[in-house]
């Protein structure tokens, strides 16, 4: 629960650091311009008649009209969250059940299994992309959908695997050894009290999960067929054409999706609190 | 009464360290064992072991009749009560205390009776909806204890479950404890670091000690007649004095401790063919006025510190021979005398006040 600020703790500056603070607050506002500032532009001329970035002529709704008549781009989008959203449920048992198997378990490789599993977080995507695709034409698996999940969840559950463990490391060991001592098998125990108590790390993990598929360019790249190509494929295709503000319609659509998502989750995270 | 436990030459090994060293111990049904000692010394191992966490190195187990050695801790019929109360924090007080019955597929009905009993017999009536972070550490405590016992185990495993609670609420939970298991008729093991609730609660006291049990007894024989100096030490205080065998005289004999004080004490505790041995004395048995002493052993002795404690007036004594010696006496109002710092006393030891205890 927040504790409230009390008034005592605030306190007069003195002159010397008055001016300090201003250059601060003036820093302060310069790096969240430089962040947001792109956004905003790229927003207002969602909104623009012409077709060009550069010059403002009017305001319409015409770009976003386009954007949801465009079967292309709404297959795409289509696509695109068909894999975010298998590739995130894979991610989130993957991740969920390893941790804790790690956890909970003494194994002889313990360690180098803890390595191996980061190194598709900090490796290279197009080395990721590249040796995916060998691998899949090697045993001759037509690229399509599954191909594209697969590669991602390669990439996405270490993320949830380690918001997890995180987790668990700050978990009462007794919690298991409570429920297995009133009759839960592990099982049971692991399903109805571990994933319980792990639950803001799961949503956490599978969020980044799924943020991550929805943006990731390189190794669906490699991994994709025609059929399967998602959103960002799509979009980098026509960005290489020229810019078009379809496209800035597209992402501000993204932005306002992606707000929605963040308030809807801490929202949840507050009822599971209560 | 018959056994509810037995314990079997059984020792457990965590690499080189051995932390239960063939340990036999026998449980009767009913009865409220504490396993006691400092930290380190086995008895959480063991009590381990007869939930099913760990598996004895060596030995058997049998609970009930039972062999449980190498049984999952989910088909034993005992419970634990932990040392962080383990509550699941995402379940209400009735979904906690409800947990066992649940996984034993009790039907909802008599579940629903038998937690709302629970719930009277510890006090949580109108704190069922809570979640466990809603209460406070006696509550918890108490969720702790009703969702242990309401699958009504053949033994209740108690693990430190008063560590956690400020000294005037502990006091309070031990009698409760007591009553509870009294009136259940349950078997409780209880494992503690702290003499007085093992004293106060106990039917029998096992005092652990490096993986071994050292004694095992009523409170009262643990604390009168300690069988070693661990013991003696480490339930109240004691004077362990080293001591040699003077003179035979009946059943009495003369001994001078390390100092050069003598004194006479009961012969049928020495040891055969030792002419030295090791000597207990409690420091409230040593009798301390500034006038003359009616006892057996009478010396005196002068006062080198004095160290008030409110109850009790601790008195740090040397004696003439140079013997030192620890009492303890109630305060000055209680025995009607000041006694301080630099003041020559009497000191009075009946014959059964001396113990002869082997050497750690």
């Amino acid at each position: 629960m927040p504790t409230p600020v009390s008034s005592s703790s605030r306190f007069q500056l003195p002159s010397g650091l008055k001016l300090m603070n201003a250059a601060l607050g003036g820093w302060t506002v310069l790096v969240f311009a430089f962040l947001y500032l792109p956004i905003a532009v790229l927003v207002i001329y969602s909104f623009n008649t012409s077709r060009l970035n550069i010059v403002w002529e009017g305001f319409t709704f015409d770009w976003y009209a386009r954007v949801w008549q465009d079967t292309r781009l709404m297959r795409a989008l289509q696509n695109s969250l068909i894999v975010a959203t298998v590739t995130t449920t894979a991610s989130v048992v993957i991740g969920t059940v390893g941790a804790w198997l790690l956890h909970r378990y003494r194994y002889r490789f313990s360690h180098a299994i803890q390595t191996l599993i980061a190194v598709p977080m900090i490796m290279p995507e197009i080395v990721m992309g590249i040796s995916l695709l060998i691998f899949f034409t090697t045993l001759s698996v037509e690229l399509g959908f599954f191909t594209v999940i697969v590669a991602h969840t390669t990439f996405c559950f270490p993320f949830v695997l380690v918001a997890v463990q995180a987790r668990l490391h700050g978990l009462d060991p007794s919690l298991e050894e409570a429920a297995l001592d009133l009759g839960a098998t592990p099982i049971r125990a692991f399903w109805l009290v571990i994933v319980p108590c792990l639950k803001p790390a799961i949503l956490s993990g599978g969020l980044m999960a799924f943020t991550l598929s929805m943006d990731e360019l390189i190794v669906t790249f490699f991994t994709s067929s025609a059929q399967s190509a998602t959103l960002p494929l799509l979009v980098f295709g026509m960005a290489k054409v020229g810019l078009n503000p379809m496209l800035n319609a597209l992402s501000a659509l993204f932005i306002l999706a992606t707000v929605a998502f963040v308030l809807f989750t801490e929202h949840l995270r507050r009822m599971s609190r209560r | 009464m018959s056994a509810m436990i037995e314990v079997r030459g059984v020792t457990k090994r965590f690499g080189d360290f051995t932390a239960v060293d063939r340990v036999d111990l026998h449980v009767a049904e009913g009865e409220f064992l504490t396993l006691l000692g400092p930290s380190g010394c086995g008895k959480t191992t063991l009590l381990r072991m007869l939930s099913g966490f760990e598996t004895p190195t060596e030995g058997t187990l049998v609970i009930g009749g039972e062999d449980v050695t190498h049984l999952a801790p989910y088909r034993r019929n005992v419970n634990q009560v932990f040392q962080s109360y383990a509550l699941f924090p995402h379940m209400t007080v009735e979904e906690n205390i409800g947990f066992g019955l649940r996984m034993q597929k009790v039907p909802a009905e008599e579940a629903a009776r038998r937690i709302a009993e629970v719930i009277d017999l510890v006090a949580l009536k109108g704190f069922e909806q809570r979640k466990p972070h809603q209460l406070s550490g006696g509550q918890r405590q108490r969720v702790a204890l009703a969702r242990a016992i309401v699958p009504r185990p053949k033994v209740l495993l108690l693990d430190e479950p008063l560590s956690a609670l400020d000294a005037k609420l502990r006091q309070q939970m031990q009698l409760e404890l007591k009553r509870l298991q009294k009136h259940l008729g349950m078997t409780f093991v209880f494992v503690t670091h702290d003499q007085e609730e093992a004293l106060t609660m106990s039917d029998r006291i096992a005092v652990f000690n490096r993986g071994r049990i050292e004694q095992i007894g009523s409170a009262t024989e643990i604390y009168h007649k300690p069988c070693t100096a661990f013991v003696a030490d480490f339930i109240g205080e004691a004077n362990l004095l080293d001591a040699e065998l003077v003179s035979r005289n009946g059943t009495t004999g003369r001994i001078r401790v390390e100092g050069g004080l003598e004194l006479t004490l009961a012969l049928s505790q020495w040891p055969q063919d030792h002419s030295r041995a090791l000597v207990s004395i409690r420091p409230e048995k040593v009798l301390v006025s500034k006038s003359r002493i009616e006892a057996e052993n009478v010396f005196q002795a002068t006062v080198r510190e004095e160290l008030f404690q409110g109850v009790l007036d601790r008195l740090h004594l040397e004696t003439g021979a140079g013997t030192r010696l620890t009492a303890v006496v109630a305060n000055e109002s209680a025995i009607l005398e000041a006694i301080h710092a630099g003041d020559q006393v009497w000191c009075g030891l009946h014959v059964d006040d001396l113990i002869v205890v082997r050497p750690a």
